[in-house]
């Protein structure tokens, strides 16, 4: 007992007696609360993590079965019966090249006459010789484009007439939809989009082996499709996104840097700093739309520019993600200790020797960041890229960047709005995780690299 | 009055019959050099080799001391010594610290302080603190006073409520240069008022112990003459522990001083002796400006 | 080609010039003494002044380039063929470009075609000789006059250091030129769309009914308060979902979470914030639209599946990485000594929360919501692909809605004219957009500034 009682007025220990019940008695209730909130904060966490588990595990589940196709090998025999054409044309004597590519072209034409459906058909119903399916029934599973493809394969070698090859054919839309199950079985022949001869058909090659789910790596290589939508792939977009990149990192980087070089070390304490300063900050939270309408009215409206070019989409991205390049470049130019600087000047350095021979190689990690930063930005934006026509539908890949094209998420914008539903919330689903891992891969390379740079300085 | 004759706890003479039961402070084994007061204390706090680690580093190495009531006990030393760790130790300060850790025994009147079962909530209330800088609430002079007694609902009614603020204020000596703006921010006030409001915040609850952390080391002379005024007063009603790095104020204000060095309790004893005829060398080397 | 020579040219006036500028200042430094600059300035002075006439040259050539020769062609052609106009004039020059080039044109030659073909290959020659030309000895004589100046007192570091210097200030000048570019092309636009439809009838109308463009200019309805309404509803579902759990979120992270948990949760509540919001948009159309749409039909209320409701729910969601993220910031600004004191005096942490960091932190806190707000009623892809589209005021959360940035979308997408209400209206709704986001900023950026300062 090392307590010790000490004589006090009775008074003053009644009222400390009754300032602790006082006390003790809230205690319970008060922890209670405390608890209560503690318990908000935990749900608030668990609802926001499980928003991006949601998210994610839909996009996952709905996209990844997108990446294999139903895809069967067919034998095709080129015939001479149907296939009836000249020999492909050469250069000769005296012809000028525009004079050689007309006659090219000429005898391109009368490949595409040839009734390549028949082709097709033929070699669908020799490889289920037992089933019986009409024209239309037959030529229902397999892509529509296969046709085309036989043909520039004609093209590109007229050797192989009278030949027989063994060639990949895409299934139909139709036809992945039904052996993939995303259509109820059980629905009755009317809501069906396949007759049930061609059903029968489809099952049968994939019970055979004939057809197959690989991979389906036309998703990268090909380019849009509305006919032939089992077809369709990423390439143009993705070119497109490219270009627009290229651009965004050739402009945004470059004056972005220089602008926060500016504003951090240079800019004197003035009116025109102040409203430069004011004035980005309020541009990094303009609605992005409202920089596609700058560029509708600004570069196709007044300067010319061609609509749905990957340079437009990225001079309006150049400019919507300037401020947030500025921005970051800025802070990192402020995480480097004033102490550096000041030992540089005061070794007799100007403030430009200071600024580029000291301080930016300290902070390359930091714009590093600042540069992909604005690229994934860049990167996910629609709105103003729709403003500028990128919406329109080209089947081609850009050859440069004047050229029509689409962009990664636009594209997706288009998929989902595509009529065959059924189809296209896959290919949607695929063509987000393409664009998410894309920005994943981006951000892991800037974490990457800035952990390298910043141990090795 | 000086005991610095005794050497051996054992052979010390116990004058005064107030002391109930010896204290077992001298029987530890401490390197700590004590000199007891002629008439004792009783004691309010009671720390029993308290070490306190932060991660794997140790801050505070087996302190022990008694605080006694109704009297200011300073802890002097120079910075980063320990002297602040162990008063945040007294309320339970360092739980707000993540990966610091605290061992050994702290007792308020018996009552283990770090005993699981206590309410960190109500030892709070009964060790009131006061910080190194002011710090006043972004709330008017009188919320900021009301803000103690309100959490705790000591209060039944408002005339309670503004009987105690007004009590608080008069007895940390504000109250006649707030009276007719009570009702302005507390952050309004110059740096030596707001460490009042801070104090008056603190005697609203009316604890029992007040920690003060270097309460005066951002004011002005006037100020901290004003501050030291009001702690003298104090004394009277509270058990108080000041931290602080000036020596004079130690001496001014407190009737005890304990002298921390590198985490250890070096010396610890009646001010007068401390300043006057310290024992340990260290002590010694300290109050006469070897270092700091 | 062309471009690679004049790429090469470029090249090796430049180096030529830093050379040349390097080697005379170590002729010109004097013996024992010092130049004010280094050489590399002197170098890198000269090759500015260098390079300055020849991109001038190039500069000029590129712009007025094709006229020139376009003009040229039209001078070659016989009389009736340059006076013919519009498509036939320009299907001419195409020919005779093409001849020029080398590659042929298809079908019988023209006689005048070839000798014009001809010309304008001579032409084309020599013009680009002259630009070469001109660019290599503009160049040089200003190289040389560059190396003339240098001198051991010339000042050519500082020199250097004020092209830097407005090179930099120029490129700062683009975020203005972007701000003023945004306000002038909506302006001009927008004025061009009121004098279609009065202002009155476009702020204060209760009816949204463009019409198409086909059917005529005077036809149709530009009301803008149902989009506003819609807007508003939209935001304001999706506050009430962002805020709290943002807010909690960031309480929680800030205040209670040890620094393992912080570090990594708070990385992945902000991957919502990287994710674009299309894929928001298809995440409300997909999976939160029908789920909505259950919930009502099994509550017996009728909620679509492309709703307010729907949109404002997956926006919220989108913003609650954007509101924790700021508010977390902000919280960890309240000085630790406001949390000491406050558990000091015996307060639990929660009521340390509630009564003096928040208080303390509310500023900050209303100036992220502010920005929230800003990017809620800014936001596209997720209204355009899940608010349904329907411009009507009504209250109904589980209706189609059309907001302000759908309606944009929507007007200018398509044919675009630039000449019909129907499109221009799009830049009358953007003027809007932008003076309600803008002020939003203004006073958030100020109030967060401030907040900032008052703790720094």
């Amino acid at each position: 007992m090392a307590d010790v009682i000490s004589p006090q007025p009775s008074r003053e220990t009644d009222r400390s007696a009754e300032r602790l019940k006082r006390i003790r008695d809230g205690l319970s209730s008060r922890h209670a609360r405390e608890k209560r909130f503690r318990a908000y904060g935990l749900a608030a966490i668990g609802a926001a993590l499980a928003f991006v588990a949601i998210l994610f595990v839909m996009i996952l589940s709905k996209g990844l079965p997108a990446f294999t196709q139903a895809t069967m090998t067919l034998d095709v025999f080129f015939d001479p019966a149907i296939i009836k054409v000249e020999p492909k044309p050469v250069p000769q004597q005296g012809q000028s090249p525009a004079e050689f590519r007309r006659a090219t072209l000429d005898w391109e034409r009368q490949v595409t006459m040839v009734n390549w459906n028949r082709v097709v058909e033929t070699a669908i119903k020799n490889a289920a010789p037992d089933m019986e399916v009409d024209t239309r029934q037959a030529l229902s599973i397999v892509e529509t484009n296969e046709r085309f493809l036989l043909r520039d394969r004609f093209v590109a070698d007229p050797g192989l007439l009278g030949k027989t090859i063994p060639v990949d054919m895409l299934g139909s839309a139709n036809a992945d939809n039904w052996l993939k199950g995303n259509i109820d079985r059980s629905l009755p022949d009317a809501q069906q989009q396949l007759s049930a001869p061609a059903r029968a058909l489809a099952d049968k090659l994939l019970e055979e082996g004939k057809m197959r789910f690989a991979f389906a790596s036309h998703i990268f290589t090909n380019v849009d499709s509305r006919s032939a939508p089992a077809s369709a792939g990423l390439a143009g977009a993705f070119v497109g996104s490219l270009y627009m990149m290229l651009v965004v990192i050739v402009l945004a980087v470059p004056i972005g840097v220089a602008s926060a070089v500016y504003l951090e070390e240079f800019a004197p304490k003035n009116r025109l700093t102040d409203l430069i300063e004011v004035n980005i900050n309020n541009l990094a939270a303009v609605p992005s739309i409202v920089f596609g309408l700058l560029g509708a009215a600004v570069f196709i409206n007044y300067f010319r520019l061609p609509l749905s070019a990957p340079l437009v989409g990225g001079l309006v991205l150049t400019l919507m993600t300037l401020p947030t390049i500025i921005i970051a470049t800025r802070s990192a130019l402020r995480a480097v200790p004033p102490s550096l600087r000041q030992a540089a000047l005061g070794l007799g350095a100007s403030r430009t020797q200071t600024v580029f021979h000291h301080v930016l190689p300290v902070t390359f990690p930091g714009i590093l960041t600042a540069t992909i930063i604005g690229v994934a930005q860049a990167l996910g934006e629609t709105a103003p890229l729709l403003l500028i026509g990128m919406n329109a539908f080209v089947a081609a890949v850009p050859a440069t960047p004047l050229d029509q094209s689409t962009a990664l998420p636009v594209q997706i914008y288009l998929w989902q709005g595509n009529e065959n539903r059924n189809f296209f919330e896959a290919r949607t689903s695929a063509a987000i995780i393409v664009l998410l891992g894309l920005m994943i891969t981006l951000n892991a390379i800037a974490i990457f690299l800035r952990t390298r740079l910043e141990r090795r300085s | 009055m000086n005991k610095d004759t005794v050497m051996e706890p054992n052979a010390m003479q116990l004058p005064s019959e107030r002391i109930v039961e010896r204290s077992d402070l001298y029987s530890i084994k401490s390197s700590t050099v004590r000199t007891p007061d002629e008439t004792p204390l009783p004691t309010r706090v009671k720390a029993r080799e308290v070490s306190v680690f932060y991660g794997a580093k140790q801050a505070l190495f087996d302190v022990s001391i008694d605080v006694p009531e109704r009297a200011v006990t300073a802890f002097i030393g120079p910075s980063g010594c320990g002297k602040s760790t162990f008063l945040r130790c007294l309320n339970r300060m360092n739980d707000t610290i993540e990966g610091c850790r605290v061992t050994g025994r702290i007792e308020l009147d018996g009552a283990d302080v770090y005993d699981p079962q206590l309410d960190v909530v109500e030892l709070r209330a009964r060790v009131g603190m006061v910080f190194q800088k002011p710090n006043p609430f972004p709330k008017s002079i009188f919320e900021n006073v009301a803000y103690g007694p309100r959490i705790h609902g000591l209060a039944r009614n408002k005339t309670e409520l503004e009987e105690i603020v007004v009590g608080s204020l008069k007895k940390a000596s504000l109250f006649e240069e707030v009276k007719d703006r009570l009702h302005e921010p507390g952050t309004g006030l110059s740096g030596g008022q707001q460490q009042r409001l801070c104090i008056a915040r603190a005697i609203a609850v009316s604890p029992e112990v007040i920690l003060m952390d270097e309460p005066c080391s951002a004011l002005d002379p006037i100020a901290t003459a004003k501050i030291e005024e009001l702690i003298d007063e104090l004394r009277a009603n509270y058990t108080i522990v000041i931290v602080t790095h000036s020596m004079q104020q130690a001496a001014r204000v407190s009737q005890r001083t304990a002298f921390f060095h590198l985490g250890i309790l070096v010396e610890e004893g009646p001010t007068e002796t401390i300043f006057t005829g310290p024992r340990e060398k260290r002590t010694q080397d300290y109050i006469t400006g070897r270092f700091g | 080609m062309n471009s690679a020579i004049v790429a090469v040219l470029l090249l090796v006036l430049m180096g030529l010039a830093y050379q040349i500028g390097w080697s005379r200042s170590h002729g010109v430094a004097p013996t024992g003494g010092r130049l004010h600059s280094r050489p590399n300035y002197h170098g890198a002075l000269t090759a500015i002044w260098a390079l300055v006439p020849a991109l001038l040259v190039f500069g000029l050539w590129a712009l007025f380039g094709d006229t020139a020769s376009r003009a040229f062609i039209i001078s070659n052609l016989p009389p009736e063929v340059s006076s013919l106009g519009g498509q036939e004039l320009e299907g001419a020059i195409r020919r005779i470009r093409q001849i020029a080039s080398g590659f042929g044109v298809v079908g019988e030659t023209q006689p005048y075609e070839n000798l014009a073909g001809q010309a304008l290959r001579e032409f084309q020659t020599f013009s680009f000789a002259l630009v070469i030309a001109a660019a290599a000895g503009l160049g040089a004589l200003a190289l040389f006059a560059a190396r003339r100046r240098i001198a051991p007192q010339l000042r050519a570091r500082n020199e250097v250091e004020r092209v830097v210097f407005f090179l930099l200030l120029a490129c700062s000048a683009v975020a203005i030129l972007t701000t003023v570019g945004i306000v002038a092309s909506l302006l001009t636009e927008a004025i061009r769309f009121f004098t279609f439809v009065s202002p009155v009838d476009f702020f204060f109308g209760t009816v949204w009914n463009p019409r198409f463009s086909s059917v005529g200019a005077g036809s149709g309805e530009y009301g803008l308060l149902p989009l506003l309404w819609g807007t508003l509803m939209v935001a304001t579902i999706a506050m009430l979902v962002a805020l709290p759990i943002g807010l909690m979120t960031a309480i929680y992270l800030s205040q209670y979470a040890p620094a393992k948990v912080r570090n990594t949760v708070k990385p992945v509540v902000e991957i919502l914030a990287g994710i674009p919001t299309i894929v928001y948009g298809f995440f409300a159309l997909v999976t939160v639209g029908p789920f909505l749409a259950g919930i009502g039909q099994s509550l017996g209320l009728q909620i679509r599946a492309t709703s307010a409701m729907t949109a404002g729910i997956v926006m919220g969601i989108m913003i609650i990485p954007f509101i924790s993220s700021l508010s977390d910031d902000i919280l960890r600004q309240v000085p630790r000594a406001m949390r000491d004191g406050s558990l000091g005096l015996g307060a639990t942490q929660s009521e340390t929360i509630k009564r003096v960091i928040l208080p303390a932190a509310l500023p900050g806190i209303v100036g992220a919501f502010l920005l929230a707000v800003s990017r809620a009623i800014g936001e596209t892809m997720i209204v355009v692909l899940a608010a349904g589209n329907s411009p009507y005021l009504r209250l109904n959360l589980g209706e189609a809605v059309s907001t302000v940035t759908v309606t944009i979308v929507n007007q200018l997408t398509g044919d675009t004219d630039f000449a019909s209400p129907q499109s221009l209206v799009a830049f009358a709704l953007g003027l809007t957009l932008f003076a309600m986001t803008l002020v939003l900023n203004v006073v958030a950026l100020y109030i967060v500034r401030r907040y900032r300062e008052q703790y720094e």
